[in-house]
């Protein structure tokens, strides 16, 4: 964690200047957005870069060999060199361009699962995921006969370690879980969980949903074997993110989609696919938003990622201490490492009354289970009020969302 | 009074909140604290409507051929908004309830202040009462 001192590296003010959504007003007052863990705001380089795609040299990728095609393909193709470095993979054919983490965790489920999980294997995932790294997993355990089994999570909201410890075994085949939690912002001990399931033979993907605008992410470092971003939580396009993957893992996996791109040759007797990574990009990919992808990057990159969640821990701490103090407010995960996220719940009132008014301020949070059904059953409640920072929010906007709730308490009391 | 009547009883009070959203939220909750609540007997599984995002319960009597709504639910909007619905309803014929128009809801500009999935709820909460209403009518039909 950086220290205080390097937070004046970044004027605030300033850089939000970068952010055009964030200048306007919502019922009558100036929008607050915190609800950055659903997804963040995208700054001008980023808007641009779709722009002059789409003005200036907007092609299909690949396979043409006119001037726009060779151009859109350099830049399509710079996007995973960029990616590479940014997570630090060995080889540039290891990064998969998906739709985003969803996409990336079905990938491998449907294709390393179907390759590899018989009848009887275990796949082990956390108590605290997102519904996208839990639904995927029931199908392919549902298909192969083999057990799905679950980390239990700790009253404070952290994955109980030695509870996973006893679940691994020679029959656990793959273990899934996420970076961070988006429901309780608990920064999971990946490095850890992954050297102990290597251990027990597993591969182990991470969702790196939650990581990926806030934590440094070093996939030889942490040896993991998949690794899945998306792009619209880290300052990026909707509808694109990455699948890290493994080459030599890739490289035993089958298809997961036929099509276009994805082929070497086609008869109707045999189809030869494609080297990686394209062998796992059917069709026309998501060339604009790959592309302007990069610029969201070299945005995290220029501020340095140090820097964003120095400025981030700093405004946690505030929000937390202001919040818990409020009558009758609870908070839902006090883990000792958190990125930016801020769940709780206040005593009598309902999650979406709270969301409501303070939508009614201007103040954007969101409300509700977070996809995280199983891990709301766990904390004994149907959902939270979540609040979750980036980098150009301030502590004069955490102000306005304690005055809101203060408002809500009072006048529900 | 009729069903318009009540209606543009309410038209005219959110008039007065002049557009101010925030206004509106806490009058609407306020509408709801009033709202009498449902016996907890009532507040089963089968009285629950469906499409909604927050719990919604409903049942409904007949009593000298009018039919009488409760409803509650687990969030103070809801259950304000609800009670609008509760106090138009109020008394009403079941050819009445059938055949209303509820303009009041464009009126006082309800797609403002309640998103996309709260007013399917709300849809579903008025074909649950028109549900009753055409079940009612129905039974009366028999019975004559």
């Amino acid at each position: 964690m950086a220290t205080t001192s390097t937070i004046p590296a970044i004027d605030i003010e300033k850089l939000r200047e970068q952010f055009p959504v964030l200048n306007q007003q919502v019922n009558g007052r100036d929008l607050v957005y915190f609800d950055n863990a659903a997804t963040s705001q995208k700054p001008l380089a980023v808007i641009n870069a779709l722009v002059d795609y789409y003005t200036g040299y907007n092609a299909n990728i690949h396979r043409g060999i006119h001037t726009l095609a060779e151009k859109a393909t350099k830049a399509y193709e710079h996007t995973r060199e960029v990616m590479r470095g940014f997570i630090n993979a060995r080889h540039t054919e290891e990064i998969i361009f998906t739709r985003g983490v969803t996409e990336s965790i079905n990938l491998v489920a449907a294709s390393y699962g179907k390759a590899f999980l018989k009848e009887h294997d275990e796949v082990i995932i956390s108590g605290m995921e997102h519904h996208s790294n839990i639904v995927p997993w029931q199908l392919i355990c549902d298909e192969k006969k083999a057990a799905l089994k679950i980390i239990p999570v700790t009253d404070e909201g952290e994955l109980d370690l030695d509870a996973y410890r006893k679940l691994l075994s020679h029959r656990t085949k793959i273990v899934a879980v996420n970076h961070a939690s988006n429901s309780l912002g608990t920064i999971n001990p990946i490095k850890e969980i992954i050297r102990l399931a290597h251990e027990a033979g597993a591969v182990v993907l991470i969702d790196g949903a939650q990581a990926g605008a806030h934590l440094e992410i070093n996939v030889q470092d942490l040896d993991c074997d998949f690794y899945c971003l998306s792009a619209h939580k880290m300052y990026g396009p909707t509808g694109t993110g990455i699948l890290y993957g493994k080459k030599e893992l890739l490289e035993k996996m089958p298809p997961y989609q036929g099509g276009g791109e994805m082929i070497k040759d086609v008869t109707f007797e045999k189809t030869t696919y494609n080297d990686l990574p394209y062998k796992f990009e059917a069709g026309t990919p998501n060339i604009a938003d790959v592309i302007a992808y990069r610029y969201a990057i070299e945005f995290i990159k220029q501020l340095g990622r140090e820097n964003m969640a120095a400025h981030e821990h700093e405004l946690l701490t505030y929000a937390t201490a202001k919040i818990a103090a409020l009558p009758g407010v609870r908070l839902i995960g006090t883990a000792k490492n958190k990125v930016a996220v801020l769940s709780f719940v206040v005593d009598g009132i309902h999650p979406f009354d709270i969301g409501q008014m303070l939508d009614a301020r201007g103040i954007a949070v969101r409300t509700g289970h977070h996809c995280t059904q199983p891990l709301m059953a766990r904390c004994g409640i149907e959902g939270t009020v979540r609040a979750s920072f980036a980098i150009y929010n301030t502590k004069k906007e955490i102000d306005h969302l304690v005055d809101g709730l203060s408002r809500v308490i009072s006048f529900m009391k | 009074m009729t069903i318009n009547q009540v209606q543009d009883e309410i038209i005219n009070e959110f008039s007065l909140l002049d557009g101010d959203m925030e206004m509106t939220v806490f009058y609407i909750m306020e509408l709801g604290q009033k709202l009498p609540a449902m016996p907890a007997a009532e507040q089963t599984d089968d009285n629950i409507v469906k499409g909604c995002q927050s719990k919604v319960w409903l049942s409904a009597k007949i009593e000298n051929d009018k039919i009488y709504f409760t409803a509650d639910s687990n969030t103070a909007i809801t259950k304000g908004l609800v009670s609008l619905l509760v106090r138009i309803f109020k008394g009403q014929t079941p050819d009445d309830i059938l055949h209303a128009d509820l303009y009041f809801m464009h009126k006082i500009g309800m797609e403002r202040f309640i998103g996309t999935q709260r007013s399917n709820g709300f849809a579903s909460m008025i074909k649950q009462m028109k549900l009753y209403a055409l079940a009612f009518k129905t039974k009366m039909e028999v019975k004559s």
